[in-house]
C-alpha cells in the first residue's frame, strides 16, 4: 500500500483503481471513518495484559457458536420423536457432523470459560467504573442472554438431562408467588416438558436469542469505543493527550498492535479448544453429562441430576437456600439475584480507585473469599446434597455440604453487599497518573 | 414536478410558528401514542396466546384406566396420567403399621395442605388403604423420586428425591428439612371396580 491519504471530503474523486472504489463508497456509507473509529484510530492503552484476551476470544466463540450451530441446524429435527435420533445421526452418518456438534458443544463450554474470565478482569480492574456503566450493564445482558442460550439448548438433544434439566428450570418460575403455575404452563405449552417445548426452545436457542445477543454485543462495543478501555492501572488515558494530534500518549493503535496480539490469544485458545474437541470432547462429563447420552423418559428422573458446570454455582445457592413455609421462592429468588447483583456493582464500589493493584488488603480479602466461595459453590452443585455425608446430631443431622453451600452462599452475596463499606475502608495506595507496565 | 418545493398553490396556508396550538398537539401525540398501545396490545394477544398449552395438548390430559391387580404386596407400578409418571403402591400390613409411626418427622402429617382431593384426607392417605396413589413429581421441583422401601433404623421405606434430597413416605407425606414444601399429590381418581383404578376423574366430577 501507498501512504496517499483518502481525503474524507473527496467529492467526485477522478482518482483510478482501489481508492476511487473507496472514494465511491465512503460518499455512500462511513467504511473509512468506521474502519478508523474502531479501527485504525481508535486507541487503546498500551498496558493490556494477559487479562484482555478474553473480550476478543469471546467474540470468536460468538462467530464459531453461529456457524457450527447454522450447519447443525441442516441436519437437527426439532421434535420429540426425532429429536435425539436426529443428533446421533449426525455423529454417525453426516460427514464432519461429531466435529462441528462436539465444536458446538465444546463452544458453548469455552464461551462461559472466555465469559467468566472477561467477567473478572473487569471486576479487577474496575472496569465497570464511571464511566464505563453502560459497557458494564451490555455485559450483563450479554451474560443473562447467554445463560438462555445454554439452557434452550441444552433441551434440544433431548436425552435424560436435557429434559430433566429443562424441567428442574422450568419450575424454577412456577414457583413465583400467584402467576407462578400458570406461567411455567405457559413457556411449557403444556402440562409438562414436552414437543411444544422442544419445537419453542428451538425458536429461542436459534433465532430469538442470538438476534438478542449480537444486539447487545454490537451496543456494548459502541459504548466501549465511545468511551475508550480501561486498563490495569484503571487510570485514564484521555487525561494526557498530545497536545498537536489530540491522541492519547498513553494509547495505541487497535490495529495492528491489539490484532495481532490478540492473534496470538487466538492461536493459544485454538490449541486447547481443538484438544478438547478432538481428545476429551465430554471432558469427563463436566461438558457433556453421561446421563444425555440417554432419550429423555418423562417417567423417569436420573439417579443424580446436575445441570453443566457453568450453572452449578448458582445450582448450589438455589439448594442451599431453605424454603420459607410452603414456598421455594426464596432459594429461586436467591438463585435469580446471585446473577443479576454484578449489574449493581459499579453503584456498589465506592473506593477512589478503579484496579486491583492500588486496593488495600480488605478489598483483596473480600475478592479472595468470593473467588473461592464461587468456586466451592461450583463444585459443590456438580454433587448431590449429601456428598459429604451428615454431621452429628449437635447440628440436627444437617448435610455437611449444605452448611458449607450456606456459608459460602453468604459470603458470596456479603461480598456485594458490605462493598460500599468495605471500598470506602480500604487503604488504598495512590494511583499513577500514566499507565505502568 | 414543479420546481419550487413549498409549493403553496394548493390553497392551504401555513401558520407562523406562533400560532401552533401546543396543548392540541401534545393531545394528538397522546393520543395517537394511546392507540398505538391499544394496537401492540391486541397484536400481542395470538402471539403470547400461540405458547399456551394447544387444543391438542389439553385433550391428551384424559383420565387413564388402569389395571391394579398385578402389583405385587409391597412394590409399586407408575401409570402415566397427563404425560407424568403417577404410582401405585400395594402396601404391606407391615407398611401402613410404619405410618405413624414417624408423624413427629413430618411437615404435615394430618395433611392439612390440600394436595389430595378430600376423600383421601384420611390415616392412608387413599380410597382403599391398601393401595396409595400419588403423581410420582417432586413438590420441589418436579424431579421424579425413586422408590426406596428397604426399611432400616431410621427409615420405614418411602422416596428419595435425586435432585434435591426430598424424602417422603409411603404415603407420599414429606419430611421435615426437605427442599420439598408439601406432600406428593394426590391426583383425582377412582374405583371402576375393585383392580380397575381411573385416574384423572373422581365420583365427584360425575355426580
Amino acid at each position: 500500500m501507498t501512504d496517499q491519504k483518502v481525503s474524507a471530503t473527496a467529492s467526485g474523486s477522478t482518482g483510478s483503481g482501489s481508492s476511487g472504489l473507496l472514494d465511491w463508497v465512503d460518499a455512500r456509507f462511513p467504511l473509512t471513518s468506521n474502519i478508523k473509529n474502531h479501527l485504525t484510530e481508535y486507541y487503546a492503552p498500551k498496558n493490556f495484559n494477559f487479562w484482555y484476551f478474553f473480550g476478543s476470544l469471546a467474540l470468536l466463540v460468538l462467530v464459531m457458536q453461529i456457524v457450527t450451530g447454522i450447519f447443525l441446524t441442516m441436519h437437527y429435527k426439532p421434535d420429540a420423536q426425532e429429536a435425539f435420533a436426529s443428533v446421533e445421526y449426525i455423529m454417525r452418518d453426516v460427514f464432519g457432523g461429531n466435529i462441528i456438534r462436539y465444536m458446538h458443544s465444546t463452544g458453548a463450554s469455552m464461551f462461559f470459560v472466555v465469559v467468566y474470565l472477561h467477567m473478572f478482569r473487569g471486576v479487577i480492574y474496575g472496569s465497570y467504573r464511571t464511566p464505563r456503566e453502560l459497557i458494564w450493564l451490555f455485559g450483563v445482558g450479554i451474560f443473562l442472554v447467554l445463560m438462555g442460550e445454554a439452557f434452550f439448548g441444552y433441551l434440544l438433544p433431548w436425552g435424560q438431562m436435557s429434559y430433566w434439566g429443562a424441567q428442574v428450570i422450568v419450575n424454577l418460575f412456577s414457583t413465583i408467588p400467584f402467576i407462578g403455575p400458570d406461567l411455567s404452563e405457559w413457556l411449557r405449552g403444556d402440562y409438562l416438558v414436552s414437543d411444544a417445548t422442544l419445537n419453542r426452545f428451538f425458536a429461542f436457542h436459534v433465532i430469538a436469542l442470538p438476534l438478542v445477543l449480537l444486539g447487545l454485543v454490537a451496543v456494548h462495543l459502541i459504548a466501549l469505543h465511545e468511551v475508550g478501555s480501561n486498563n490495569p492501572d484503571g487510570v485514564e488515558i484521555k487525561k494526557h493527550k498530545d497536545k498537536t494530534t489530540g491522541i492519547p500518549l498513553d494509547g495505541i493503535p487497535f490495529h495492528p498492535y491489539y490484532t495481532v496480539k490478540d492473534l496470538v490469544g487466538v492461536v493459544v485458545f485454538l490449541m486447547v479448544f481443538t484438544a478438547i474437541v478432538f481428545f476429551a470432547p465430554e471432558m469427563g462429563g463436566y461438558f457433556l453429562e453421561a446421563n444425555n447420552f440417554v432419550p429423555a423418559d418423562p417417567l423417569k428422573t436420573p439417579a443424580h441430576i446436575a445441570p453443566v458446570w457453568y450453572f452449578t454455582p448458582y445450582y448450589s445457592i438455589l439448594r442451599a437456600v431453605p424454603p420459607i413455609g410452603i414456598s421455594q421462592f426464596p432459594g429461586v429468588a436467591a438463585m435469580g439475584l446471585s446473577v443479576v447483583v454484578f449489574a449493581f456493582l459499579p453503584w456498589l464500589d465506592k473506593s477512589p480507585v478503579r484496579s486491583i493493584r492500588y486496593r488495600g488488603n480488605l478489598y483483596k480479602g473480600w475478592l479472595a473469599a468470593f473467588v473461592v466461595s464461587f468456586v466451592i459453590l461450583g463444585y459443590l452443585g456438580t454433587l448431590p446434597a449429601d456428598t459429604w455425608g451428615q454431621f452429628g446430631a449437635w447440628m440436627g443431622k444437617a448435610d455437611r455440604a449444605t452448611v458449607v453451600a450456606r456459608i459460602c452462599t453468604a459470603i458470596y452475596f456479603l461480598f456485594f453487599i458490605l462493598m460500599p463499606w468495605y471500598t470506602k475502608r480500604d487503604k488504598t495506595k495512590a494511583m499513577p497518573e500514566r499507565v505502568t507496565h | 414536478m414543479s420546481d419550487t418545493k413549498y409549493d403553496n398553490s394548493n390553497g392551504l396556508s401555513f401558520q407562523s410558528p406562533t400560532a401552533i396550538d401546543l396543548e392540541k398537539r401534545k393531545f394528538l401525540i397522546q393520543a395517537t401514542a394511546a392507540t398505538g398501545a391499544v394496537g401492540a396490545a391486541a397484536v400481542a394477544v395470538p402471539f403470547v396466546g400461540s405458547m399456551l398449552p394447544s387444543e391438542r395438548a389439553k385433550a391428551a390430559g384424559a383420565p387413564v384406566e388402569v389395571d391394579i391387580s398385578k402389583i405385587e404386596p409391597g412394590s409399586m407400578m407408575t401409570a402415566e396420567w397427563r404425560g407424568q409418571p403417577v404410582w401405585i403402591i400395594h402396601r404391606t400390613e407391615e407398611m401402613l403399621a410404619k405410618l405413624d409411626a414417624h408423624n413427629a418427622q413430618l411437615a404435615d402429617p394430618d395433611l392439612e395442605v390440600p394436595q389430595q382431593p378430600a376423600y383421601t384426607k384420611n390415616k392412608g392417605r387413599a380410597i382403599n388403604e391398601k393401595y396409595a396413589v400419588m403423581l410420582g413429581t417432586c413438590t420441589h421441583l418436579g424431579c421424579s423420586p425413586n422408590a426406596n422401601f428397604a426399611v432400616t433404623a431410621d427409615w420405614d421405606g418411602g422416596f428419595v428425591c435425586p435432585c434435591h434430597g426430598s424424602k417422603f413416605d409411603l404415603s407420599g407425606r414429606v419430611f421435615k428439612g426437605s427442599p420439598a414444601p408439601t406432600n406428593l399429590v394426590v391426583p383425582p381418581h377412582q374405583y371402576l371396580t375393585e383392580s380397575v383404578l381411573l385416574i384423572g376423574e373422581d365420583k365427584q366430577a360425575e355426580a
